[in-house]
């Protein structure tokens, strides 16, 4: 088997994401470490709203609401073994299973009204679900309202795996990325991801040679959502902490900017974009140039802004289009 | 219940959905007639908010402060239509809200620079700064009132230029028909700058009017923002009509909400409990509606004729 | 009604605010015939078609398939009874490969697609039906082209190929040669004269010497009726088709 050069790109960065937590070891400073899992689990999050947006057309503006719910899962599992004693809540496959179907349950009744409508309309109608989601956190005194909950004991993986070791979640982290980043390759490839892009490339022709886009976009709308969930199951756990703050709008917005900055037209273009968003912060906001006394690096998004907008313009796909054997952009 | 309080939270709720409206009626045009999702138009009341402020600062009257703000803003429009919006309403949607997401963080940074991360504070002049009895016992600040005269006045205004002057029915034919203008052999780029500019000084004014009564902040424009959004989409996009019934709505639900869900909820939660959940609950409110008018209707309750062909 | 006709229009109407687009219109389609449907412009030619594969709903009269009342049917649900179009305005999946464009017609009629998991290029329940129609319209050597990349007499080719697709029993075409040089025209009436032998045909089209030369038989609509219906011969020699609309093209 020949890789091409693109695959090779994409191979070593797999490998180096999967020799990280040695790399940062060796380098003494394992806040990398950290940083990086939280920048997979972005990825993984935007792997899954770019089968909606870039393959499926459907520009959902609140596909953190379900990261949020999955969060809550575990945080709230832990505050009822914590402060109740109800040891069971703080099981991880539980906590896992209610992440993952109980977000494609809240998925399933979201899409099943939003996706009676169409551009702009679908655009605000699920922000308008995401901010109820999030007003619903804000509103819940019990589970800390707006301060958001502690989470004092991690998911009980019953010794399978141990995820108060860093290292053990980051790995379980890298890993959901592979098994996500399989699945879509193999979603995107099926005859259902067929009707998914049919769908978004020329609706009408599609119901005029006998789909109905509605419930196979439906069906595309639960899985994302799921594995939305899932990557919330693994914040909560990464972080120790949750908060209304994960579900904000402006939080599904900087999603949407991964899968921009990365490129919508490829599988691997939002973990790019996710990658590429959390280091151009890093990077951004220290610049160590002075200009007339102001730091430049502490007013970074005056610069990400307008970077923002030309990627819009000028570089459609992102990252991607950097990348040996891009598609060009229609 | 308490029925001037009612009376007040009526008044507070109409003042609330005028600044909506203004907000939205801006919005709603560019959305139906360029097609075009503009996130940043919130950072534009800011904008107002912000401009109003040093004005007012540099001449000491409040007045002339908010005179010299709406050209102001009306200028800044026209610059960031013409420089950054322009090439986009060719684009999709998705790069639409992408680019705009951008210049709502470039819009807060460049505040945070040159006015710092501290709000400001209007002051406004005596006259404003009084409360007046409209019914004798129900003192309510004068310049909340002013703020609702000057938004139905605006309405009145905007009213007779869309229905009556040759502008409006351009605009009205470029909501309902985006292929028509072009047909017309209308110069559509300056159509387009000159609403955008339009809508920016609107924007402008509600923030100018918004800053004395709320705090003036980097940030104020986001929350606003998407309380307009809804606001257009409940009302059907394009259509003024549907903007200013809509914003009137969301305005009094949101106020009649916030201030008389406490008092129900007391009566089936722990009163902590309730404090916290009220204005989440009324916040909700306001979503839930937005759901169910798509849910029923999904172009909202006034589609201008011909939108979706 | 007798077991030869496939489609039955009756008295079919619809309005646009106030405007007749189709009057009271009504129409037989016989199995197995290629019906030309021609007319002035604005005269509701498409608006029928939508009308009769269900894409916009009628304010009243009968449609029937097959000798089924259809009226409540979706659009998609029509394609399945075999209510197949071809589109006036090119509506082809422009980021699909041309093979991937049929592929995906056969697959809307090839069971649900409900599967997630094995991958759609090497199925060969899709791509061997759908090579044989790129075959049948001339396409073949095209199967791997960007859509977007092809001709426009090769995209009303594939336009053909997508509806044939769907497996028809009823092929409505839309001003199939719309745009098409003399040469590509002439090339696509041979095609459509070797589909007339397996396909009932409801041909709109502009282009008079393919209709006269294609149909069996011709009706003539005129601000949304049917003023006269016959063979080639008979709306040739009718005097007041001739008037009508015959006499400002021959």
């Amino acid at each position: 088997m020949s890789l091409t050069p693109r695959q090779m790109i994409n191979a070593a960065l797999l490998v180096i994401l999967a020799l990280l937590p040695f790399l940062t070891d060796w380098a003494g400073d394992s806040f990398y470490t950290g940083l990086v899992a939280r920048i997979l689990i972005l990825a993984i999050a935007a792997l899954s709203l770019n089968l909606l947006i870039g393959y499926g057309g459907m520009v959902s503006f609140g596909h953190a609401a379900f990261i949020g719910v999955g969060a809550y899962v575990v945080g709230i599992g832990a505050f009822h073994a914590f402060e109740d004693g109800i040891d069971w809540m703080l099981n991880g496959y539980i906590q896992l299973i209610l992440a993952i179907f109980g977000t494609a349950f809240i998925a399933l009744i979201i899409g099943a009204i939003s996706l009676r409508t169409r551009g702009v309309y679908f655009i605000m109608i699920t922000m308008a679900f995401s901010q109820m989601l999030y007003f619903t956190a804000v509103g819940v005194e019990t589970y800390g309202a707006d301060d958001g909950l502690s989470i004092y004991s991690r998911s009980d993986m019953l010794g399978l795996i141990d995820l108060n070791d860093e290292k053990s979640l980051y790995y379980l982290i890298f890993f959901s990325l592979l098994v996500v980043l399989y699945l879509m390759h193999r979603l995107v490839g099926s005859a259902f991801g067929n009707v998914i892009r049919g769908s978004k490339s020329n609706e009408a022709r599609m119901r005029a040679i006998g789909f109905s886009p509605y419930k196979y976009r439906l069906t595309a709308f639960v899985i994302a959502g799921a594995i939305a969930g899932y990557a919330g199951f693994l914040m909560a756990n990464l972080n120790d902490f949750v908060s209304p703050d994960v579900m904000h709008w402006t939080r599904s917005g900087d999603l949407i900017i991964m899968i921009l900055l990365g490129g919508m037209a490829s599988l691997f273009g939002p973990l790019y974009g996710a990658l590429a968003f959390l280091m151009l912060e890093e990077l951004l906001s220290s610049i160590p140039l002075t200009i007339g006394g102001l730091r430049v690096g502490e007013y970074w998004q005056l610069l990400f802004g307008p970077l923002l907008i030309l990627v819009v313009l000028y570089a459609r796909n992102g990252v991607d289009s950097f990348l040996p054997g891009a598609r060009k952009s229609p | 219940m308490n029925w001037l309080l009612l009376l007040e939270q009526i008044l507070n709720g109409f003042q609330l959905g005028l600044l909506l409206f203004l907000l939205a009626a801006g919005l709603t045009l560019v959305f139906g007639i360029m097609d075009m999702v503009n996130l940043a138009h919130g950072s534009l009341y800011m904008m107002g908010a912000y401009f109003c402020a040093t004005f007012t600062g540099w001449t000491g009257s409040f007045l002339i402060g908010a005179l010299l703000t709406l050209p102001a803003v009306f200028l800044l429009g026209v610059v960031v239509e013409m420089v950054a919006l322009r090439t986009l309403y060719a684009r999709d949607h998705l790069d639409q809200v992408m680019a705009t997401f951008g210049l709502i963080l470039f819009f807060n940074e460049a505040t945070r620079l040159i006015w710092g991360p501290i709000g400001l504070v209007i002051p406004l002049p005596e006259f404003l700064n009084q409360t007046v009895e409209i019914i004798p016992g129900a003192p309510y600040p004068a310049f909340r009132l002013a703020i609702i005269l000057v938004g139905f006045l605006v309405a009145g205004l905007l009213y007779l230029i869309v229905s009556r002057t040759k502008l409006g029915m351009l605009i009205r034919a470029g909501a309902s028909n985006r292929d028509m203008i072009g047909a017309l052999g209308i110069n559509i780029r300056l159509l387009f700058t000159l609403v955008f500019g339009l809508g920016a000084a609107l924007a402008g004014l509600a923030g100018l009017m918004a800053g004395p009564i709320l705090s003036v902040e980097i940030g104020m424009g986001e929350s606003i923002l998407i309380l307009t959004l809804v606001v257009i989409v409940i009302g059907g996009i394009g259509s003024i009509k549907g903007a200013f019934i809509a914003a009137i709505l969301i305005g009094l639900i949101d106020t009649v909400g916030r201030s008389f869900l406490p008092e129900l909820l007391d009566l089936v939660l722990p009163s902590q409990t309730a404090a916290t959940a009220a204005p989440a609950i009324s916040s909700m409110m306001i979503y839930l509606l937005m759901a169910l008018v798509l849910a029923i209707k999904p172009q909202g309750l006034f589609p201008p004729k011909g939108v979706g062909r | 009604m007798t077991t030869q006709d496939l489609l039955v229009i009756d008295n079919l109407i619809k309005h646009y605010d106030g405007l007749l687009a189709t009057d009271d219109l009504s129409l037989t389609v016989r199995k197995g015939e290629l019906h030309a449907i021609i007319g002035p412009n604005g005269a509701g030619k498409t608006t029928l078609i939508k009308q009769l594969t269900g894409e916009i709903p009628s304010d009243g009269g009968l449609v029937s398939f097959a000798g089924k009342n259809i009226k409540r049917l979706s659009e998609p649900a029509r394609s399945h009874i075999g209510i197949a179009r071809s589109f006036q305005i090119t509506s082809l999946f422009q980021d699909f490969t041309v093979l991937e464009n049929v592929c995906l017609a056969v697959q809307a009629h090839n069971g649900h697609s409900f599967r997630f998991w094995k991958k759609i290029n090497d199925d060969t329940t899709l791509t061997d039906p759908a090579r044989a129609i790129l075959r049948q319209m001339g396409l073949e050597e095209r199967a791997d082209t960007a859509t977007a990349a092809l001709s426009h007499g090769e995209q009303r080719q594939l336009e053909i190929a997508v509806a044939l697709a769907t497996k028809p029993r009823l092929l409505l075409l839309d001003e199939p040669m719309a745009g098409m040089s003399r040469e590509d025209s002439e090339k696509l009436v041979e095609q459509l004269n070797e589909l007339k032998q397996h396909y009932t045909i409801l041909l709109i089209e502009h282009d008079m010497d393919a209709v006269f030369s294609l149909a069996d038989r011709i009706s003539v609509l005129v601000y949304g009726r049917a003023v006269a219906t016959g063979t080639p011969d008979e709306i040739r020699n009718n005097e007041e088709v001739r008037q009508a609309y015959l006499g400002e093209e021959a």
